[in-house]
């Protein structure tokens, strides 16, 4: 029997979510509980669908023609890879159509645990990139920010380096809350040490997911936070060697 | 075969023989494969008139949208004096009266409404012009009102049939105006005369009378136009001999248009390509260079921005803005599959970054995913930059009207030189669904417009029972529709001949009667509302149903789902098949279209609540668009909807406006651009006919509606359904209806 992917939402046109036009596929569920997450709504509830993989590749072709030559399916969420199995379904048929495939991933779920790395491996076969969130480089600070260790997220990025998966690095910039030079300088020294890291993308933060908060009853802690000024921005970029 | 010195240098045979601008384009461009690094910025002249023609329009909006109107002379080719923004200056000369952005008086139409026009913006119009129009010569309207059935009457003041032109000119007439600087006036003369000559057969019915004194009145036209030009100092009795004369030559031909009609649809046509094979010559032999060339283009399209009418306080409520149409259509591809992108669509482009953005010309791109690379993505990139264009698949409209066609209003093709059409405005869908549930009674008003047939009385709504009323009503809808366009369009040719027009058309003319669909997206929502929901009626104490209550989910057009959009497509071929069952004025060919410009909110206000959800008098969805809110799964899922109506079956056009936030387009200019070449090529590749691109937040709009004083929203220019306008020249109502509709946003 197929196995059912809990899915909160789809998207027709993300074009902001890896290379060209993609189909997001947006999964039930995530760890962690980054203060500034602007998707609160796919952490629980009862607010998704139960699909099956074909299902979804099929209405995702209903969009290869805007794809051009470089869109494809992007899995984001919540944390896809809380549903790996599927996750994997979906990747694997995905190739079979010649579809280019992208996760989008904070790395939470990732471990050494040796059931987990087969799982891994064998979806990384059909996976073509990894955008990977470091949310902080600082543990202590990730833990406060995030509610989770970040040990095993940067375990992550050095496996995918030694296996030779395309990356792109995504880091959210939130004053007072991961806007530090030293933590900064450090994470770009330890991006310097991967190998496959095909860009890194500074994305300022904005407050656009705060109604779904409200929304949802929940407390926002953040409410004190201004996106970043310019010139922050720019030293991040220039820290991090984002374009 | 003639011969004109001026022609010196060009290639090719049949266009010699006959008038046949098609083939010397055909013989004579040069492809342009290149990007837009070529391109020459704003001349100091250049910048200085366009400084000048702003100021003239702050002061128009300061005097609440006219700077000055004629109120003694009747507009025609050679009426005025000439007149000049700044003589010294202009490369391009000719305006519609003896001053720029003044309104030209225009009773042929109707003089009632000239003289409403003139009176609303506080002018008195000549008296003895009003005895003249009453007593002596009749107009377009007093015939059509002398005419008009009972019947007709009463669905015209019902809006079931609505934006009819029997007040204002039916436009979407494209001379080909190309053909003055390509041949010169005297060989159109006398090809003309050929044709008044050879007319007829020598039987003497009366179409072929009508034709002669249609030729002869054409030839009349011909002269004056000549006569005008030479007020301004050109003879253009001969072939243009340089890329400086084309332009001025090709503008003396729209302007004699502009001068004798006030259609709500004066498109300057397809002109580029054209006009690039004389800048060529020139730029080849050294006696022009790329700055010149340039400069020649801005002064034009400066000309095209400042085509004003004087409009009726009804006709503003209808076409939002002060939009002429002044549609300038630019690429496409040739029937031997070369493409015609030629550096002058580069430069008609880049006129929106030498002068800034501006509604007018509606600069259209007839798109196809094979135009080369770089034209597409400098598109693009004035589309992020300017929201200023809208695009048009030249892959569906080619094999229908060739490689030669024009957009004659806001998003219709036509033969240019080949082919005129008679407008048709709209039904109201809409409203015909609520006549068939109340058996001809129409909502608003209660009074029985349509024909008295059993009406619905059960308290929810059956499917097939809805079905079966609609289709009757809708036959009723079609007949009257079409014998009420039949009516007008006869009074227009009889008393507001379009005769400088019709001049540069072959005389052996193909019309296309146009017909158009309002309320498309909330008919296909609430049939399947009624198949897939429970709808329940609400009946006024008359027991007329005024409004509903719906349960349970239904599928929407805009989402890619095929159980509504095959409504959609039910709706639009038994409506065309309704049409085409008609007889059509001087054998016309009937079309249809779905397109409603910003009239959506005023259509939307005669329409009573919907099974749909949508609520008594709001705002109809503009054109083909899916209604507001009921795209769920985002702007590609929209685009499939849409894409699925097939062009051949509304020949006269599908519109759909989209608006991107930028930040959902990519995080910079490169991506951006890439991506909506993306969006644009996978739309058409479906099929798809035309897509009005907006790259912008609402945040900017709110703004700018709060704050319309701020400079930078002088020109904000955003594209509604099949044109653009400057935001801040909208009414309130129709910035909110703007608002209230989907930006695509998805972060």
């Amino acid at each position: 029997m197929a196995i059912k992917g809990k899915i909160h939402s789809t998207e027709s046109f993300g074009a902001a979510d890896g290379p060209g036009i993609r189909f997001i596929v947006f999964f039930k569920g995530c760890n962690m509980r980054c203060k500034y997450c602007h998707n609160p709504d796919t952490w629980y509830g009862s607010e998704f669908k139960e699909v099956d993989s074909d299902e979804l590749i099929n209405t995702a072709l209903r969009y290869k023609s805007y794809w051009g030559e470089n869109g494809g399916i992007t899995a984001s969420g919540g944390e896809p890879l809380l549903q790996i199995d599927f996750l994997c379904e979906l990747f694997r048929k995905a190739k079979q159509k010649g579809i280019h495939t992208t996760l989008d991933t904070a790395g939470q779920p990732f471990s050494y645990d040796k059931a987990f790395l087969e799982k891994f491996d064998e979806l990384m076969k059909y996976c073509d990139l990894v955008m990977l969130d470091i949310k902080e480089f600082n543990p202590s600070r990730h833990q406060e920010l995030t509610g989770q260790k970040n040990d095993n997220i940067l375990k992550m990025a050095k496996y995918l380096s030694n296996m030779g998966k395309p990356m792109w690095i995504r880091y959210v910039l939130v004053p007072e809350n991961t806007d530090f030079d030293e933590d900064l300088t450090a994470l770009s020294a330890f991006l310097k040490s991967l190998k496959t890291v095909e860009k890194v993308e500074v994305l300022p933060y904005h407050t656009l997911g705060v109604f779904k908060w409200e929304n949802l009853g929940l407390d926002y802690k953040l409410k004190e936070i201004n996106p970043p000024r310019d010139e922050r921005i720019e030293n991040a970029k220039k820290i991090l060697g984002a374009k | 075969m003639l011969d004109f010195k001026q022609w010196n240098g060009f290639k090719g045979e049949h266009w010699r023989e006959e008038i046949n601008t098609r083939d010397f384009i055909q013989n004579n461009y040069t492809p342009y494969f290149g990007d837009e690094s070529f391109l020459a910025g704003p001349t100091a002249a250049t910048n200085k008139l366009w400084e000048e023609l702003q100021d003239l329009q702050k002061q128009e909006r300061a005097k609440g949208g006219v700077l000055d109107m004629d109120t003694d002379i009747v507009s025609g080719i050679t009426s005025h004096e000439p007149g000049y923004l700044d003589k010294d200056l202009e490369k391009i000369v000719g305006l519609q009266t003896d001053k720029p952005l003044k309104r030209a008086f225009m009773p042929y139409g109707g003089i009632r409404m000239a003289e409403e026009a003139v009176k609303t913006y506080g002018y008195t119009p000549n008296p003895k012009l009003h005895k003249i129009f009453t007593q002596y010569h009749k107009t377009h309207n007093q015939g059509v009102f002398d005419a008009y059935t009972p019947e007709m009457r009463l669905a015209r003041k019902n809006k079931i049939i609505t934006g009819l032109p029997d007040t204002y000119g039916r436009g979407r007439i494209v001379g080909d105006y190309r053909r003055i600087a390509l041949y010169g006036i005297d060989t159109l003369v006398k090809s003309k005369q050929y044709d008044l000559a050879h007319c007829g057969n020598g039987k003497m019915r009366d179409d072929v009378i009508r034709r002669r004194e249609e030729i002869a009145m054409q030839i009349k036209a011909l002269e004056e136009i000549k006569e005008m030009a030479l007020s301004y100092g050109f003879d253009i009795s001969e072939p243009a001999k340089n890329a400086s004369e084309a332009c001025q030559w090709l503008y003396f031909g729209y302007l004699a248009a502009i001068k004798t009609q006030n259609g709500a649809a004066m498109s300057v046509g397809r002109i580029s390509t054209f006009l690039d094979i004389y800048i060529q010559r020139d730029l080849d032999n050294g006696t022009l260079n790329e700055s010149q060339a340039q400069e020649l283009i801005d002064h034009m399209v400066m000309k095209f921005r400042m085509v004003k009418f004087a409009r009726i306080p009804s006709y503003n409520e209808l076409f939002s803005g002060d939009p002429v149409w002044a549609t300038l259509s630019v690429a496409g591809k040739g029937d031997d599959g070369r493409s015609m992108v030629t550096k002058n669509d580069f430069r008609f482009l880049h006129t929106l970054e030498n002068m800034g953005p501006s509604p007018e010309p509606n600069l259209t791109v007839l798109y196809t995913n094979k135009l080369p690379e770089p034209f597409k993505k400098y598109a693009a990139e004035i589309s992020i930059t300017t929201s200023s264009i809208q695009y048009e698949n030249d892959d569906v409209m080619r094999p229908v009207w060739g490689d030669d066609y024009s957009i004659c209003c806001c998003v219709s093709a036509t033969q240019t030189g080949k082919e005129m059409q008679f407008f048709g405005a709209r039904a109201n869908l809409a409203k015909c669904l609520m006549y068939a549930i109340n058996g001809g009674v129409d909502g608003v008003s209660k009074m029985q417009v349509g024909p008295k047939y059993t009406p619905i009385t059960s308290e929810y709504l059956d499917f097939d029972d809805v079905m079966k009323k609609y289709d009757d009503m809708m036959s009723w809808l079609a007949s009257i529709y079409v014998h009420t366009l039949n009516l007008i369009h006869y009074m227009h040719d009889k008393y507001n001949y379009e005769a400088a027009e019709m001049a540069l058309i072959d005389s052996n003319v193909r019309r296309t009667f146009a017909t158009g669909i309002a309320g498309f997206s909330h008919v296909v929502d609430s049939l399947s509302a009624i198949k897939y929901a429970k709808v329940k009626t609400i009946r006024d104490e008359d027991g007329i149903v005024v409004d509903f209550e719906t349960t349970g989910d239904f599928p929407r057009y805009g989402n890619d789902d095929d159980r509504a959009d095959e409504i959609a497509l039910w709706l639009l071929n038994t409506f065309l098949q309704k049409i085409k069952q008609c007889h059509t004025y001087r054998d016309s060919e009937p079309t249809t279209s779905i397109l409603t410009i910003t009239s959506n909110v005023v259509y939307g206000k005669a329409t009573s609540a919907l099974p749909d959800g949508r609520k008594a008098g709001e705002p109809l969805a503009p054109g083909a668009n899916p209604s507001y809110g009921a795209e769920q799964n985002g702007l590609l899922a929209s685009l499939n909807s849409v894409a699925k109506l097939p062009y051949e079956w509304a020949l006269d056009g599908i519109s759909n406006t989209q608006t991107i936030h930028p930040d959902a387009l990519g995080h910079d200019l490169t991506e951006r651009k890439n991506n909506l070449v993306n969006v644009l090529d996978g739309y058409f590749v479906k099929g798809a006919h035309h897509l009005n691109v907006n790259v912008f937040g609402k945040e900017k709009l709110i703004d700018a509606m709060e704050h319309p004083e701020k400079p930078e929203y002088a020109n904000f220019t955003i594209r509604v359904s099949g044109y653009a306008v400057k935001f801040i020249d909208l009414t309130k109502e129709q910035q909110l209806d703007v608002i209230s509709r989907t930006c695509h946003s998805s972060m």
